[in-house]
């Protein structure tokens, strides 16, 4: 199990107030990683770092064994697609307009549209589910089908890697439970590698197959997901103490708070 | 649909083309009227053949550049004001929130102040000078630092600019009388007496900031999206917000120092142009552009033939229409939200 994306030795800061402290970090090749954490633990800055939307203090982040410091903004975009929380559209965008997005960082300067992107823009809408709502503006839809809508875009960029902070926040459990299924398929039938911060331990534990625990901006346990949630674990990074049993569904651990 | 090109397309082409032909019809219409009305044939034979007389004076040395002043000016920054709601993600910007007319005002009365009241032409270079630095400061102080990630920065310096150096000039015009009577109607936005040199003179700089914003226009969506998006994406925003913003100055910039500071034209016509043709700035731009020139010259000529005076700003009448639009748009918005 190599490492796609991978932090060494990484700080990272917002003025004085440091967030991040010397954290190594691995993200395995064709997996699907989740951060897990308490609010403050740093979820979302490692994400961004990841991302290369911030830089951090000290230390390199890897993608394929490469720091992603020598990877121009365009050349980044190709590889790793990003979606953070409460992204913003400007009233009236269609969701077909969203998905070409995706298509930006493919295109030179004064590049043509061609048949090549109109393929991965219909692909991305397809393994989506949002080809029906294509002519639908965005402040129309509903949150899941918005939040698809914006996968989809960053599923038209066709990179090899998908960074994700908090898809499901906000979403029904029926589209939580969509948007599960989505991710297991890209890495499974798709090979990519899809990390996101996710709340909810429980469904952590059932869908991610490498699970980052964070407190405090360093990490206190990675692996698989039944040598990470362990009761132990959930009172230290958490403060709560539970009972963990075995998921009568996917046989994976499940944190029944006490 | 590859290229692009579907119903909609046709309808917006339409749109486009309407408007052009309304453009046409409207200078024709404001060229021949005035104290003396001119007929079209008259004012064709000034253009194609002319024979020195009176009426062809008028119309080739007074009508003709106020209807040339109106569609350069109103097509600057109508397209301006499209670029700066797209590059704040905020439909109330303007190009007046760099900081563009408090500058080309503040520079204007300077002059005045310092060296009497010169020609058109002077104050014209000073006015231009004015608003590129007041937006050069403003963008400055916006983008570098901390909040330098965020448009919130840029709207916040935009504003302390303004109202500062808007406090300035009125401060020197307390002091100095003459100056505030020849600098009043310039402050209103008028297009009287403008000369077909001054035309010519920034109408390099428009055609130059029309043609960069148009392919800037693809590039404008994506910015849209927010910073944060725009980068993932692999757009540079740093950059492409400058290149949008040295393209307002230009527009803008140019604008106020042809007609003096012109509101509500880059606040309105980018409105109008989205719920017409909707997001994409490749259409936006163009209808802004057409649709500007059309508003302040069907806005001057309907002030002249109102008030019925040949000095009555463009600027004022603009603003009695534009405020109950506004005014609409900005209930309707809030109704929305709710």
């Amino acid at each position: 199990m190599s490492a796609k994306l991978a932090g060494q030795q990484v700080s990272i800061a917002y003025g004085e107030q440091r967030i991040v402290e010397n954290l190594d970090l691995i993200v395995p090749q064709r997996r699907f990683t989740a951060l897990v954490g308490p609010n403050g633990s740093g979820k979302s800055t490692i994400l961004r770092a990841l991302a290369g939307l911030m830089a951090p203090t000290k230390g390199t982040i890897l993608l394929d064994g490469r720091s992603i410091d020598i990877l121009s903004t365009k050349e980044m975009a190709k590889r790793v697609g990003v979606l953070l929380q409460g992204p913003v559209a400007p009233e009236g965008l269609t969701v077909r307009d969203l998905v070409k997005q995706g298509r930006y960082p493919h295109r030179s300067l004064f590049g043509r549209w061609s048949a090549e992107h109109e393929a991965a823009c219909e692909d991305a809408m397809m393994l989506t589910g949002t080809t029906t709502l294509a002519d639908t503006p965005l402040e129309r839809l509903s949150g899941g089908q918005r939040q698809r809508a914006w996968i989809a875009m960053t599923l038209a960029q066709q990179g090899e890697v998908l960074l994700l902070d908090e898809p499901t926040t906000y979403l029904d459990l029926a589209h939580q439970i969509e948007l599960m299924n989505l991710i297991t398929k890209l890495v499974r039938d798709h090979g990519k590698t899809v990390i996101a911060v996710l709340h909810d331990l429980n469904q952590a534990a059932r869908y991610a197959e490498h699970i980052v625990m964070l407190k405090g901006g360093k990490i206190t346990a990675a692996g698989r997901p039944e040598h990470v949630i362990s009761e132990a674990a959930i009172a230290d990074v958490f403060g709560v103490h539970s009972v963990i049993i075995r998921d009568p569904v996917a046989g994976t651990p499940l944190c029944v708070p006490l | 649909m590859i290229c692009g090109f579907d119903t909609n397309d046709g309808k917006r082409l339409f749109v486009l083309l309407f408007l052009c032909c309304m453009l046409v019809g409207m200078s024709m219409w404001a060229v021949t009227l005035g104290m003396m009305r001119i007929s079209p044939f008259t004012v064709w034979n000034a253009l194609f053949s002319f024979d020195g007389s009176r009426e062809h004076l008028l119309v080739t040395t007074i009508r003709l550049p106020r209807v040339l002043a109106g569609l350069v000016a109103g097509s600057a920054l109508a397209v301006s004001g499209a670029i700066m709601q797209a590059v704040t993600n905020n439909p109330l910007a303007s190009p007046g929130l760099l900081g563009i007319n408090a500058g080309a005002a503040f520079a204007v009365v300077l002059m005045m102040t310092f060296f009497g009241a010169g020609t058109g032409d002077v104050y014209m270079w000073f006015a231009f000078c004015g608003a590129g630095c007041a937006a050069l400061f403003v963008y400055a102080l916006g983008s570098f630092g901390p909040a330098g990630h965020s448009t919130t920065g840029l709207i916040l310096a935009g504003a302390i600019v303004a109202t500062f150096l808007t406090a300035l000039t009125s401060a020197v015009l307390i002091f100095d009388q003459s100056t505030l009577d020849a600098v009043r109607l310039w402050t209103a936005g008028s297009l009287a007496g403008r000369t077909t040199a001054q035309v010519a003179a920034v109408a390099p700089y428009i055609l130059t900031g029309l043609i960069a914003a148009f392919f800037l226009a693809r590039h404008l969506v994506t910015l849209s999206l927010g910073a944060d998006a725009a980068r993932s994406l692999g757009q540079n925003p740093m950059v492409w917000r400058a290149v949008a913003i040295a393209i307002v100055i230009l527009l803008a910039g140019s604008a106020v120092a042809l007609a003096g500071p012109i509101g509500f034209v880059g606040l309105i016509v980018p409105h109008i142009a989205r719920l017409t043709v909707g997001v994409d700035y490749r259409w936006i731009l163009p209808f802004c552009a057409i649709g500007g020139a059309l508003l302040v010259i069907a806005a001057d000529t309907a002030g002249r033939m109102v008030f019925a005076s040949q000095s009555f700003p463009v600027g004022v009448t603009i603003a009695l229409i534009g405020a109950p639009f506004f005014l609409w748009l900005a209930r309707n918005r809030a109704g929305e939200a709710v």
